[in-house]
């Protein structure tokens, strides 16, 4: 069981106010799509639930504790590039979380505890459609590839929490159906809650469970800084994704 | 007729041209030796290749009268021992320095502006505090290279080491990567290739630093022989030595190469 809660969160960066009075409540295994325009707070909102960013005001609550300040094995990330290891191929990035987790010293698993973490990474391959990719480098798979290997990578370390940042961005509209698809089987076999920020509301409602719109409610134009965003759309699209 | 810049020259032709410039070296050397042995047969600037041929057989092949070695492989064996081995050290300092200071903010803040310091100082300018404080034997050689060397690769490592995504250190820590951990799988692995880079474009002046110690103080070694018969005018003994070195460089920059190609093809691919 995984529970998100916001209360009264602001979000100050020197002066600039960026998120103001954001309160939320998302329930275990939900579908979280975030939408909004440009700069007002949707990646920052996802870098307080990564860790790398902390609230100034207000609580920000994981199954009732306070967000940790880093990352963690808890809260996977897919970001839109860059999140795959060049030197590892396709199979080595998928096992590298196991193998962290096995091996505090070396990083690494032998003999037959890797024999077993490679079949656990196979099914996974298998799951999103690399098998015959595992012996490439990242560098070697399309775009396509590449998101669905990253994706595969956190999801290996069964996260409660993960976080995907305008995953599909940067690819051909062409294969995001598929990409919708493979996101949604991970989703309900994993039972994970998902935060995903995007730029396409048609996708937001293609896949949420809920949809945060993050908007401004004031906008001073003598000082744009003035106010920041907050979710002004919170809407529930519960029952919708029960067939998928 | 196409432009220029479109013009190219195919394998054989770009073969050969790249020797051009070495055969006109050559031919011209010969020319004016040819030239000046004419006028005056003792000559000793520019010696005829055979005295230079003959020169070299006696340095290589039969031993020197007052010490019995073969002079040619000492003085390589001598320089070349000092030359890896300060490139080991540096190599080792360059890694665990720029590899730490890149990783850890704290240590980045407290020695990266103090390496910064000391890659400005003018190694040569250090060489007598060397000599003075661990004497004139192999140490104060190999210390002036390292001083020349790895605050060079101590940093170019530490840039490397920062220009790492972002985004990779923090999906390896969202995979539970510890610091050592992530140091281990995720920078060190992608530092290796860059290492050698920076070993390859370090690597003259090492040679440079290598042949100014040698010339100051020492008793064989390349850099030594050659300001040593610089007394008797010997080019006979200077332009193969040069020579020889410039291949020895050559060499190993090229090795180097094939090191990075052969064991680190993602780097290649990543590219």
């Amino acid at each position: 069981m995984t529970q998100v809660t916001v209360k009264h969160l602001w979000k100050e960066f020197a002066g600039q106010v960026v998120l103001e009075n954001v309160n939320l409540h998302v329930d275990d295994h939900e579908f979280v799509t975030i939408v909004g325009a440009s700069g007002c707070g949707k990646t920052t909102f996802l870098k307080m639930l990564l860790g790398i960013e902390s609230p100034s005001r207000g609580s920000f609550l994981i199954d009732g504790e306070p967000l940790p300040d880093e990352p963690g094995p808890d809260r996977g990330i897919v970001f839109q590039r860059y999140s795959l290891f060049p030197h590892l191929t396709v199979m080595n990035n998928l096992l590298l979380g196991l193998e962290l987790r096995g091996s505090p010293l070396f990083g690494r698993l032998f003999g037959a505890r890797r024999r077993r973490a490679m079949e656990r990474a196979r099914e996974l391959l298998e799951a999103v459609g690399l098998q015959g990719a595992a012996d490439k480098y990242p560098a070697q798979l399309s775009g396509g590839m590449q998101q669905r290997l990253s994706i595969a990578q956190s999801v290996i370390c069964e996260p409660k929490i993960l976080l995907l940042d305008e995953p599909f961005g940067a690819l051909d509209p062409g294969i995001t159906a598929d990409m919708h698809s493979l996101i949604l089987k991970l989703w309900n076999m994993n039972k994970m809650t998902i935060f995903m920020v995007t730029h396409d509301l048609q996708e937001s409602f293609a896949l949420g469970t809920r949809v945060l719109v993050f908007d401004k409610i004031r906008v001073d134009p003598q000082s744009p800084e003035a106010f920041g965003a907050t979710i002004t759309f919170n809407i529930p699209l519960k029952g919708h994704r029960t067939q998928a | 007729m196409r432009r220029l810049i479109n013009q190219r020259p195919g394998r054989g032709g770009a073969l050969l041209l790249s020797m051009l410039p070495f055969i006109l070296l050559v031919c011209t050397y010969m020319f004016y030796s040819h030239a000046r042995l004419q006028e005056n047969p003792g000559d000793k600037l520019l010696p005829a290749p055979a005295t230079i041929a003959a020169t070299l057989h006696e340095m290589a092949f039969e031993e020197d009268e007052r010490s019995g070695d073969y002079l040619f492989w000492t003085d390589t064996v001598a320089s070349l021992e000092r030359l890896l081995v300060a490139l080991a050290i540096s190599a080792a300092i360059g890694l665990i320095l720029g590899l730490s200071i890149g990783v850890l903010p704290y240590l980045r803040a407290t020695i990266a502006p103090f390496v910064a310091a000391v890659s400005l100082i003018p190694p040569l300018a250090v060489l007598p505090i060397l000599f003075i404080a661990v004497g004139l034997g192999e140490a104060a050689k190999i210390t002036l290279i390292v001083i020349g060397v790895a605050p060079v690769i101590v940093r170019d490592l530490a840039f490397r080491t920062a220009e790492l995504p972002g985004e990779q250190l923090i999906k390896a820590q969202t995979l539970g990567a510890s610091t050592w951990q992530l140091v281990i799988r995720v920078v060190l692995p992608q530092l290796w290739p860059r290492l050698i880079d920076a070993l390859r474009l370090t690597l003259g002046s090492a040679w440079l630093f290598l042949i100014a110690a040698e010339a100051i103080a020492s008793t064989e070694g390349l850099g030594y022989r050659i300001f040593l018969v610089r007394r008797y005018l010997s080019m006979d003994v200077i332009l193969p030595y040069v020579a020889w070195i410039t291949l020895l460089a050559f060499f190993m920059d090229w090795l180097l190469r094939i090191v990075r190609a052969k064991a680190f093809s993602w780097a290649a691919v990543a590219n």
